[in-house]
């Protein structure tokens, strides 16, 4: 099913939130004025607001994650939801339930929206098509499809940076080929009007026509890629790749696109450093620039709990208006069968 | 006791293979063709057929359908596929030897067409596996396989990895006449693949399987054709670039042939939007560009047959996130007017399309007798009746197939089937008001 269709109720509100692909600037822009909104609750003497007292959130991750699960976690609870962690490990699937056995059984305990991670392109989508009517889905990562709130909040550390996205020329580095990462980022920057949005990677780690496919520009080296760039995000380099031919050895990447001081000289001078986390100091980029002034990696994470508000808020939102449009219209039923009962007895 | 007298009338009667196309009568006493045109003496028919309006063509020849039996039948039977053939006027199938047990035995090959006969509707051809368990290692009882009925060996959809092997396979089969089924895909460039290697693959981040994953295979196969002589048979390509290089291989004498699954000339990588799993297929809807460069290939003959390649699946096969979906496409009902298509699209004449789907595969079996309308033989007829100009869209309602897994549902065919002679019995009709 188209995403945009999916993701979108009749009036254009954000119902689930899957990917960012087929989503206008409109909503993203939504999505970024409402976390503004959230970021003064972190500082307030009662971290919590009461937008989904009463609803059941549950954090259902097939795929092992602490980082994600635990910033939706703390995300649901300043909203004032009720969490359930279910960590499904492959075992589920062993004894051979499937996934919509498994979706089935929490729709039976009334779940109103479903936070998922999955090792499949699709995954969260698929849950979407098939859930219950008034339930949501937040996909925290589904293979290397999309990771749309961690794109998001992207987003919104560099607007708070940056301020607008026109003029703006960002950089991805690293493994885009595996990143559901990188696909949420381009997308996200491309419909927020970036001017420019590069990809620096050795070839084994770009996927099949970048530059059609995604709208990027593709660049092998990185002193050339990060010229006059704004801003530059670093993608974190899994082990696996040294033994699926994709690279030779993590020191050799280090030595062609590992970020360094030499080499951030090139970007302008006051471009700012993301990683969505965690970081392999010494293979991605240097430690000083980890923790340098440009570095903002730990914003990024008290941004996360913000932006992942902002979307579960806005789902949840969506779904009580539904909710409220169902209710009105049984009682307008149960009125009209109600007068019918009524005039029968006038007339009897 | 007199035998069955039937006479199809006023029928456009097309035989590509001879070039007959007038609008006649038929006539057949007990299955057999005895007359075109007028009635032989005392002929008194118990059954007329007004085929006015209708193509008369021979029975469809399919090079390759899952019948999903034995070992599968939770998606298919013998008996619920052959039904489902014959509604699409496909008289003769082929099947690959990737059942449970595999083709790799006379007892197998055996089991299938005797089932075939018993309860089928449809000639059942099964495909001898090349090697044993179809594990690449050991070459099968080739000679044992063709005394049982198979009329080629292939290896399904799991390529002989070892070069060597693959030689030697393709040298015995050469030895007794059977022509080699080849799906050419090299495993390591495909393994993990899902979708074509592309645009859409880079946006749905799902693996790919590189164009190179087929030329490589093709590259190699036709190498081994021309140094060993023997005839292969690439079943299902779906790359421009293969065409290209089978047609300069033909062009130099190599004795190979291929066909082409008639959804690749229908549906390309932009179909997989959305993760729509039923346009998961093995290999893989490519670009708009392979999709054109196939159709020009069935157009001159490079490719000469299209098959259905159907692939019935229970529902749960196609109910996951995509990379857990089981590729293929229950395709028999929509083959004839997914062929009747390239002829609306100005691909083909009517006479070229249905030579892709009778005498064409038939030549590729060396079953000469089969696909082709002969007056006057010992063998029994088998003859597809279909409307040209009806329109209809499949629904699972009126569905055969026990795989409903097609992403042709709702879409508007062309020319559909109204009845079928599966040797010489009338196995299928639909009564139009």
């Amino acid at each position: 099913m188209d995403p945009r269709l999916l993701q979108l109720d009749d009036e254009g509100r954000l119902k689930h939130f899957l990917t960012t692909d087929g989503l206008d600037r409109a909503v993203l822009t939504e999505i970024l004025d409402r976390a503004e909104g959230f970021l003064g609750v972190a500082r307030q003497a009662v971290k919590k607001v009461p937008l989904c007292r009463g609803k059941i959130i549950a954090n259902v991750f097939f795929e092992n994650s602490t980082r994600t699960r635990t910033t939706f976690e703390l995300a649901a609870k300043r909203l004032s939801a009720d969490v359930l962690n279910v960590n499904i490990s492959t075992s589920a699937t062993a004894k051979g339930e499937t996934l919509l056995d498994t979706l089935r059984n929490l729709e039976a305990m009334n779940v109103d929206m479903f936070v998922v991670r999955h090792a499949d392109s699709g995954a969260a989508q698929f849950i979407a098509e098939h859930a219950a009517p008034f339930v949501s889905v937040i996909n925290a990562g589904d293979g290397s499809y999309a990771h749309p709130t961690q794109g998001m909040l992207d987003m919104f550390t560099i607007r708070r940076h940056k301020g607008a996205f026109e003029p703006l020329t960002a950089v991805i580095v690293g493994d885009v080929l595996h990143s559901r990462v990188a696909r949420s980022q381009i997308g996200a920057l491309r419909t927020l009007g970036a001017a420019e949005v590069r990809v620096v990677a050795p070839r084994t780690l770009i996927p099949a026509e970048a530059e059609a496919a995604l709208g990027v520009r593709v660049f092998a080296d990185l002193a050339s890629g990060v010229r006059d760039a704004d801003v530059i995000i670093l993608l974190r380099l899994q082990h696996e790749r040294m033994n699926g031919a994709f690279l030779p050895s993590e020191h050799e990447y280090f030595h062609l696109f590992g970020l360094t001081e030499q080499r951030i000289e090139q970007a302008k001078p006051d471009a700012i450093v993301m990683h969505p986390g965690p970081i392999n100091r010494g293979v991605e980029m240097d430690s000083g620039i980890a923790d340098g002034p440009r570095s903002v990696i730990l914003e990024q994470v008290s941004n996360g709990l913000a932006v992942r508000m902002a979307v579960m808020s806005m789902c949840i939102g969506t779904q009580n208006l539904a909710l409220a449009n169902a209710a009105r219209g049984t009682e307008a039923v149960e009125t009209a069968t109600e007068s019918e009962q009524d005039g029968a007895l006038t007339h009897g | 006791m007199a035998e069955h007298q039937l006479t199809i009338a006023n029928g456009r009667v097309l035989d590509p293979v001879t070039g007959l196309d007038q609008i006649t009568d038929l006539h057949l006493i007990g299955g057999r063709i005895v007359a075109l045109g007028p009635a032989p003496l005392g002929f008194e028919p118990q059954r007329l057929i007004n085929a006015t309006g209708l193509v008369v063509c021979p029975g469809l020849v399919d090079l390759c359908a899952r019948l999903r039996e034995p070992g599968l039948e939770h998606k298919g039977t013998i008996e619920s596929e052959t039904r489902a053939a014959v509604a699409g006027g496909i008289t003769t199938l082929c099947c690959p030897p990737d059942t449970t047990p595999v083709i790799d035995t006379p007892a197998v090959a055996q089991l299938i067409r005797r089932r075939a006969k018993t309860r089928g509707q449809a000639r059942v051809l099964p495909v001898g596996a090349l090697t044993k368990e179809l594990a690449g290692q050991q070459i099968s009882e080739m000679a044992a396989l063709k005394e049982a009925g198979c009329p080629a060996l292939g290896n399904a959809n799991r390529p002989i990895r070892n070069t060597r092997v693959q030689r030697r396979a393709l040298e015995y089969a050469a030895t007794f006449g059977l022509t080699s089924f080849l799906h050419p895909a090299d495993d390591d460039l495909s393994e993990g693949g899902l979708v074509h290697e592309g645009r859409v693959s880079t946006q749905l981040g799902l693996p790919g399987i590189p164009e190179a994953a087929e030329t490589v295979a093709v590259a190699r196969d036709l190498a081994l054709a021309e140094q060993t002589g023997a005839r292969v048979h690439f079943r299902g390509l779906s790359t421009a670039r293969a065409t290209e290089m089978l047609a300069e291989a033909r062009n130099r004498g190599i004795a190979a042939s291929a066909d082409v699954s008639a959804h690749q000339l229908f549906l390309t990588e932009d179909d997989l939007y959305g993760f729509n799993a039923n346009a998961h297929v093995i290999p893989p809807l490519r670009t708009q560009r392979d999709r054109d460069a196939l159709r020009t290939a069935v157009a001159s003959g490079a490719i000469s047959a299209i098959c259905s390649d159907h692939r019935p699946h229970e529902p749960d096969a196609k109910l996951a996130p995509f990379p857990q979906t089981r590729p293929g496409i229950s395709a028999l009902e929509t083959l004839l007017s997914l062929v009747l298509e390239l002829v609306a699209d100005g691909v083909m004449d009517l006479s070229s399309a249905l030579a892709r789907v009778t005498c064409n595969p038939a030549a590729i079996l060396s079953r000469t007798t089969l696909g082709r309308i002969d007056v006057g033989t010992r063998a029994r007829a088998d003859l597809c009746l279909f409307a040209p100009n009806e329109r209809w869209r499949p629904t699972p309602e009126h569905w055969l197939s026990q795989g409903q897994n097609t992403p042709f549902f709702g879409r508007e065919m062309h020319g559909r089937v109204r009845y079928t002679l599966s040797n010489g019995r009338l196995v299928y009709e639909r009564n139009c008001a």
